[in-house]
């Protein structure tokens, strides 16, 4: 009983992690059909500039407040990348979808050489508050505690994103851009304005789960985005690309289905599993659980 | 007339390469010494195995218009398959040869049936999903014959004696050479073949080949398990020329880089994903060698940091080409030749290559 719960919890953080990426990813697809490759780098931009506020606030282990600030710095310097690499590239090829998609291909690739050679190649640790590395007792299960910062670090994005989709007017134009994009422009909206800020929502989102993965993994490393990448592309795929409820579930299955066949079958099955699963749901819905035919 | 100069300058440039190594040719800053080095053979031979592999990558891409982020796959299943065909399975030379040929073929097939039954970025993501399956198979390393991390390295005793040992390295060159021609020839070959030109109609309009009464599936399967097998054919000559298997040809990472040759070089255009292929893997090596170099040690640090970065210089070039030269490097030469041609009287070209204008159904 108290393995399922452990598994169920440490999945829901790993979900948390995936739902941070996909959500961005999923949205900017969704509006510009545009497949974000450069989506992990915003996210390893965010954790190193998050670990290097760390290193400057504190030593050894950060205080609540640190932390946030951390967090906040992760977020902003995801959401200010992000901006630049729309405002720059991807809005010079505007209505060339191919040519964005391999824009964020190149930015992803120089962007974490550049992580690569700026901070070196060796993971590093990340100053944490000293409560998050204690566990919590759970119905006879001890749960790290730096799950639970991310699984709330998670839902409260979740209610932003939310809120904003349906409650703002900027949300009103993303919504119905992502419905149909032609009628929102030819209603006399610049729907270009939207395409920066779901770049910039999707950078802000990343960089924030890039200091939280640090805080997941305990330490920083240029990898970290694109690892996350792969499963996050899984996540928004299987949810349906363009749905932010959709990217929530596919998050939380594909989370629990790996973390508990790793735990149960063999270390390292669950990650095949996902990737079944996404053919699977592939075949039999192509646009995915949440997704509607284009 | 014109008919003609094609081939014979792919001849011409053929036969140059064969004579390459029995040649004294330096070119500072880009070989790392004359031709008949054995460095400089290694690495010319690597550039020739890349190239030839863009090629089959245009061959899906630039052909026929088909985005597959698991192109890596069959690749790694030539290098993987080969060294474990030899290793594993203690198989001689040409029958672990022809097992991990059929092995390749038979991936493509089945993925290939599979995943081509979506389209666009979901067909994208499912050949993802095969090649991540792959990659995982041999990172976990189970079952244990991968070696995981650390890849596979040849034993001499699996080898031929013609291709041991650094006084044979040239043979490695003529036999990297041999294949890339051969990879060339096959997929020209087909491009010019009635399925070739089926393959560039369904790129175009495929909703225009099925009311013609043509099966764009069927078509876009042949272009799949041909790209597939030949690049599992790549693969086994990589395995030879390296010395041994590294895991990181099986990663999606691997794959992308493809689709950066392919681009750099000009899509659609075969010679301009040969061109591409070798310019990356000429920059990537010497600008590694560069990175090392004790003169980019003494600049400051802004300038440092990228330059000892192979990859954000060419992820930056690879931006800078995708902005402003659309068309890549063969882009640049049609354009320079219509200018050229502008100044005579022009003759509509007899043999136009298929160029993309289109890919929307791509994205």
């Amino acid at each position: 009983m108290s393995a399922v719960v452990l598994l169920l919890i440490t999945a829901l953080g790993l979900g948390a992690l995936y739902f941070l990426v996909a959500s961005g990813l999923s949205l900017i697809y969704g509006l510009m059909r545009v497949l974000n490759f450069a989506h992990g780098a915003f996210l390893t931009i965010g954790g190193y500039l998050g670990y290097t506020a760390g290193e400057h606030l504190t030593h050894g282990s950060a205080s609540w407040p640190a932390f946030a600030l951390m967090l906040l710095i992760g977020a902003a310097s995801g959401a200010v990348f992000a901006l630049l690499v729309e405002v720059l590239l991807i809005r010079r090829l505007y209505q060339r979808e191919i040519e964005q998609v391999l824009v964020t291909v190149g930015v992803g690739l120089a962007a974490v050489a550049l992580v690569n050679g700026a901070w070196g190649s060796d993971s590093r640790s990340l100053p944490v508050p000293a409560w998050t590395s204690r566990t919590t007792d759970v119905l006879g299960a001890r749960v790290p505690n730096d799950q639970f910062v991310c699984i709330a670090a998670a839902v409260l994005v979740l209610a932003a994103l939310l809120t904003m989709l349906h409650r703002t007017r900027y949300g009103l134009i993303i919504r119905a851009g992502v419905e149909n994009r032609a009628m929102v422009t030819a209603l006399g909206i610049d729907v270009r304005r939207a395409f920066t800020a779901v770049f910039v929502i999707g950078g802000a989102a990343a960089g924030l789960g890039g200091v939280l993965a640090a805080l997941y993994n305990s330490s920083v490393s240029p990898g970290m985005g694109d690892a996350l990448l792969i499963y996050a592309f899984i996540v928004v795929v299987i949810g349906g690309l363009g749905s932010i409820v959709g990217s929530l579930a596919a998050a939380v299955v594909v989370a629990v289905l790996q973390q508990f066949t790793n735990y149960y079958a063999v270390s390292g099955l669950g990650d095949f599993m996902v990737v079944l699963l996404l053919a699977a749901v592939l075949l039999v819905r192509p646009t995915g659980l949440f997704g509607r035919a284009s | 007339m014109r008919r003609l100069i094609r081939p014979a300058i792919a001849i011409a440039i053929t036969v140059l390469l064969a004579l390459l190594p029995e040649l004294t040719i330096s070119i500072p800053g880009v070989l790392p010494g004359p031709t008949y080095t054995v460095g400089t053979q290694q690495l010319l031979a690597l550039c020739l195995l890349v190239g030839a592999l863009a090629v089959t990558y245009d061959l899906l891409f630039g052909l026929t218009g088909l985005l597959s982020f698991g192109h890596a796959l069959y690749f790694a299943v030539g290098v993987y398959g080969f060294a474990i065909a030899l290793q594993v399975w203690h198989l001689a030379f040409l029958p672990a040869a022809l097992a991990t040929f059929g092995i390749g073929v038979a991936a493509a097939a089945v993925v290939g049936a599979i995943s081509l039954r979506v389209e666009g970025i979901s067909f994208a993501m499912v050949t993802l999903a095969f090649a991540q399956a792959g990659s995982l198979f041999v990172y976990r390393n189970f079952g244990g014959f991968t070696g995981g991390d650390e890849g596979l390295g040849l034993a001499r005793a699996d080898l031929p004696s013609s291709l041991l040992g650094v006084a044979n390295t040239v043979n490695l060159y003529w036999l990297a050479l041999a294949v890339a021609v051969l990879v060339y020839a096959a997929i020209a070959w087909l491009a010019r073949s009635r399925a070739g030109r089926v393959m560039a109609a369904v790129r175009e309009n495929e909703l225009r080949v099925q009311v013609i009464g043509l099966r764009p599936y069927l078509v876009r399967w042949i272009a799949f398990v041909a790209a597939g097998s030949l690049a599992t054919l790549v693969g086994m000559a990589y395995l030879l020329v390296q010395g041994g298997a590294s895991p990181q040809v099986t990663t999606s990472s691997f794959t992308l880089s493809l689709l950066v040759m392919v681009v750099l070089g000009g899509v659609g255009a075969r010679w301009g994903a040969l061109v591409g292929g070798i310019v990356y893997t000429l920059l990537d090596q010497r600008l590694t060698v560069l990175a090392a170099s004790s003169r980019v040690d003494s600049f400051p640090a802004v300038l440092r940091v990228p330059l000892s970065q192979p990859l954000f210089i060419l992820g930056t070039l690879f931006v800078l080409v995708v902005l402003f030269l659309p068309g890549g490097l063969a882009g640049v030469s049609q354009r320079l030749r219509r200018q050229h041609e502008d100044g005579r009287s022009v003759l509509p070209d007899p043999d136009p290559e298929p160029t993309v204008s289109s890919l929307e159904g791509v994205g």
